[in-house]
C-alpha cells in the first residue's frame, strides 16, 4: 500500500542551527504515530514542513502523492497546530462554519462537529470566553472537518482533561480505522503508549528510533525490574539469596536483563512459601525515551 | 469562490463586533454633517446648487479621511493573523495567499462603502432638503461615490502590504500613520516647496503633473475637481488640475488598487508562518 506520508532524508537549518537532520521514515494509511523528543527536537518543525508551512533545505517530502503544501495535499490534510488560536471576537460555531466552508463541506455539519468534541453549549459563546481545553476543542473540531486522510497533530491532548483525552483517542481510532493516517506529537508519555502503533523519537533534528514500542523494549535492552513481596522476617534472606535490595521493609528488588527475566522468575518461585508476590515492571516509554534520546550528543 | 467569501463574512462579523462598523460610519457621517453644515455659507456667491457646493467639500474631506478609515481597518489584517498565532492554521486550508487577501478586502471594502455611502448620503440629503435646485449635482455626487472607493481600495490593498511587511500589530499601525501622512499631507507639500523652488522650470511643466497624478490620493481629487468647475475654485490645487487630463488621473485611481493588491501578495509570500 502507498504511505500517505514519506520523508525521506529530510534535512532543514535554521541558520547555524541544525532542526532537522536526515530523516526518513514513512506513514502508512490507518497507521497511528507518535513522534516524540524534548522541546526544539524538531517536531513542530517536522510538522510544519510535511503541512508546506516552511521550506526545506534537502532530501524529499511526499505528501497523499504530492507536494506538501500543495493544494492537492491541503485538501486531505488536517492539522491541529501546537496553542492553537482563533479569533477571539467569533464564536466557536461561527468559527467552525468558516471552517466548513474553506474545506467545501456544508455548513450544516458545525453543530455536529461542536458535539462531538463535548463543546455544543459553548457553542453560541465568543471564542474570547474559552478556556484552553475548550479552544483546543474548536482546534480538535476543525481538524475532524471532512474526511481527512493524513492528521498532523501536535500535542492534540494539552489542556485536556483526562475524560476528554481518552474521548480524543476513540474519535482518532474510529478515523484511523477508516484508513486516515495520524501523526501526533505529545509529552503525556504514557497516553502515547497505548494509543499509536508506532513511536518516532527525534533527537537534536535527527531520528534516534522508529519501531513499535515492544521492538523498541527490545532494541534497547533495559533492565526489567521485579518486585518480591515477603514478609518483614524473611526479607533479608530472601535479599539474600536472589542477590536483590531490601526495600521498604517487606519488598526486595531486583533488576534483570530482557533475557534472563523467566530464569530470574524461577529462581522466585524456587523461595516457595518465602515468597507472597512478585511484580515484573517493564521498562516504561519513559525510560526508553531517555534512552534513545541520549544516544545522540551534539 | 465560497471559500473567499467565508472570509469576507467571518472578516466583516469580527469588525462589526470589535465596533470597526460602526467607528467608520460615525466618522464620515460626523464629518459630512459638519461639512453640510460649514457649506451653507458660500452657496449665494458661487451661484452653485448647494450639492456640487457640497461635494466640493466632500472632495476635500474624502482626500483626509476615505485614506485614514481604509489604513485603520487594514493594518490589523496579517500581523494581526501573525500576532494571534491564527495563520499557520488558516495557510494548511485549501485556499490560496491571495484568496485570503481578497476575502478580506471584499469585507473591507464593503464596511467603508457603508460608511461612505451613510456619509455622503446624510450631507446630500442636508443639500437637497434646503435648495430644490440640488438634484443638478446629482452626477458629481455619484461620481465622488464610486471615485470614494477606489481610493479606498486602494489603501486598503495598501494597508496589507504595510501589515505584511511589519508582521507586527504596532509596527504596522506606525507604518499605516506615517504612509498616510507622507503621502496625503507631505507629499503635496513637498511638490509645492519643489514647484516654487524650481520657478515655472522643466520640472514644474514636465515632472510635476506625472508626480501629482502618481499619487493616487491626487489622482482622486484631481479627477473630481477636473469633472466639476464649481469645485475648482475650492481647491488649493486648482490650477494644476487644468494641465492633467481628467483621463490620467482616472486611470491612476483604477489603476492603485491594482497595484496595492499586487504589492500586498508580494508582501503576503514572503511571510512564514
Amino acid at each position: 500500500m502507498m504511505p500517505n506520508l514519506t520523508l525521506s532524508h529530510l534535512t532543514k537549518r535554521f541558520g547555524a542551527t541544525r532542526a532537522l537532520h536526515d530523516v526518513s521514515f514513512t506513514v502508512a494509511p490507518g497507521e497511528r504515530i507518535a513522534l516524540l523528543g524534548h522541546n526544539g527536537a524538531g517536531k513542530s518543525t517536522l510538522m510544519k514542513i510535511v503541512l508546506g508551512l516552511i521550506p526545506y533545505d534537502s532530501g524529499r517530502v511526499e505528501v497523499l502523492g504530492a507536494a506538501p503544501g500543495d493544494r492537492a495535499a491541503r485538501r486531505q490534510v488536517a492539522y491541529l497546530p501546537e496553542n492553537v488560536a482563533f479569533h477571539p471576537a467569533l464564536t466557536g460555531l461561527e468559527q467552525i462554519r468558516t471552517y466548513l466552508r474553506l474545506r467545501g463541506e456544508p455548513v450544516r455539519d458545525a453543530m455536529g462537529l461542536l458535539e462531538r468534541v463535548g463543546l455544543a453549549e459553548a457553542a453560541k459563546r465568543r471564542i474570547g470566553t474559552y478556556s484552553k481545553g475548550m479552544r483546543q476543542r474548536v482546534g480538535l473540531a476543525q481538524a475532524l472537518i471532512g474526511r481527512p486522510r493524513l492528521l498532523v497533530l501536535d500535542e492534540p491532548t494539552s489542556g485536556l482533561d483526562p475524560v476528554s483525552r481518552r474521548e480524543f483517542y476513540t474519535t482518532l481510532d474510529g478515523l484511523a480505522a477508516e484508513g486516515a493516517s495520524i501523526l501526533l506529537s505529545s509529552h503525556a508519555l504514557t497516553e502515547v503508549e497505548a494509543r499509536t502503533d508506532r513511536i518516532v523519537i527525534l533527537s537534536r533534528g535527527a531520528m534516534v528510533a522508529n519501531a513499535a514500542l515492544a521492538e523498541l523494549r527490545r532494541q534497547a535492552a533495559l533492565p526489567i525490574l521485579m518486585q518480591v513481596r515477603t514478609t518483614e522476617a524473611a526479607a533479608d534472606q530472601v535479599a539474600a539469596r536472589l542477590g536483590g535490595a531490601r526495600f521498604n521493609g517487606a519488598t526486595v528488588t531486583l533488576s534483570c536483563a530482557p533475557d534472563q527475566k523467566l530464569a530470574r522468575l524461577g529462581q522466585v518461585t524456587a523461595l516457595g512459601s518465602l515468597v507472597e508476590d512478585v511484580e515484573v515492571i517493564p521498562p516504561s516509554l519513559e525510560d526508553l525515551y531517555s534512552h534513545f534520546s541520549k544516544q545522540v550528543q551534539p | 469562490m465560497n471559500a473567499i467569501l467565508a472570509i469576507s463574512a467571518a472578516e466583516f462579523r469580527i469588525a462589526f463586533r470589535n465596533r470597526w462598523v460602526a467607528i467608520a460610519i460615525a466618522m464620515m457621517a460626523v464629518f459630512s454633517l459638519v461639512l453640510a453644515g460649514a457649506g451653507s455659507a458660500p452657496t449665494g456667491t458661487l451661484g452653485a446648487d448647494r450639492l456640487s457646493v457640497t461635494v466640493a467639500s466632500l472632495t476635500s474631506l474624502a482626500v483626509y479621511l476615505v485614506p485614514l478609515v481604509a489604513l485603520l481597518m487594514s493594518f490589523d489584517a496579517i500581523a494581526g493573523e501573525v500576532e494571534r498565532g491564527t495563520l499557520p492554521l488558516m495557510l494548511t486550508y485549501p485556499l490560496g495567499r491571495f484568496e485570503i487577501l481578497l476575502g478580506k478586502f471584499i469585507a473591507h471594502l464593503l464596511i467603508l462603502s457603508l460608511a461612505v455611502a451613510i456619509g455622503y448620503g446624510l450631507a446630500a440629503g442636508a443639500a437637497i432638503w434646503t435648495d430644490p435646485r440640488a438634484s443638478a449635482g446629482f452626477p458629481a455626487m455619484f461620481r465622488l461615490f464610486w471615485t470614494s472607493l477606489l481610493l479606498g481600495a486602494a489603501f486598503v490593498a495598501i494597508g496589507y502590504a504595510i501589515s505584511a511587511l511589519a508582521r507586527r500589530p504596532g509596527a504596522a499601525a506606525g507604518l499605516a500613520i506615517a504612509l498616510w501622512l507622507v503621502m496625503i499631507v507631505l507629499y503635496d507639500l513637498g511638490l509645492l516647496a519643489a514647484v516654487v523652488a524650481d520657478d515655472g522650470g522643466r520640472f514644474t511643466t514636465d515632472i510635476f503633473p506625472w508626480l501629482l497624478v502618481g499619487n493616487p490620493a491626487d489622482a482622486f481629487r484631481l479627477y473630481n475637481l477636473a469633472a466639476s468647475e464649481a469645485t475648482a475654485a475650492a481647491a488649493g490645487i486648482g490650477a494644476a488640475a487644468h494641465t492633467i487630463a481628467p483621463v490620467h488621473a482616472l486611470a491612476s485611481i483604477l489603476l492603485w488598487p491594482l497595484l496595492g493588491l499586487g504589492l500586498a501578495v508580494l508582501a503576503f509570500r514572503k511571510v512564514t508562518p
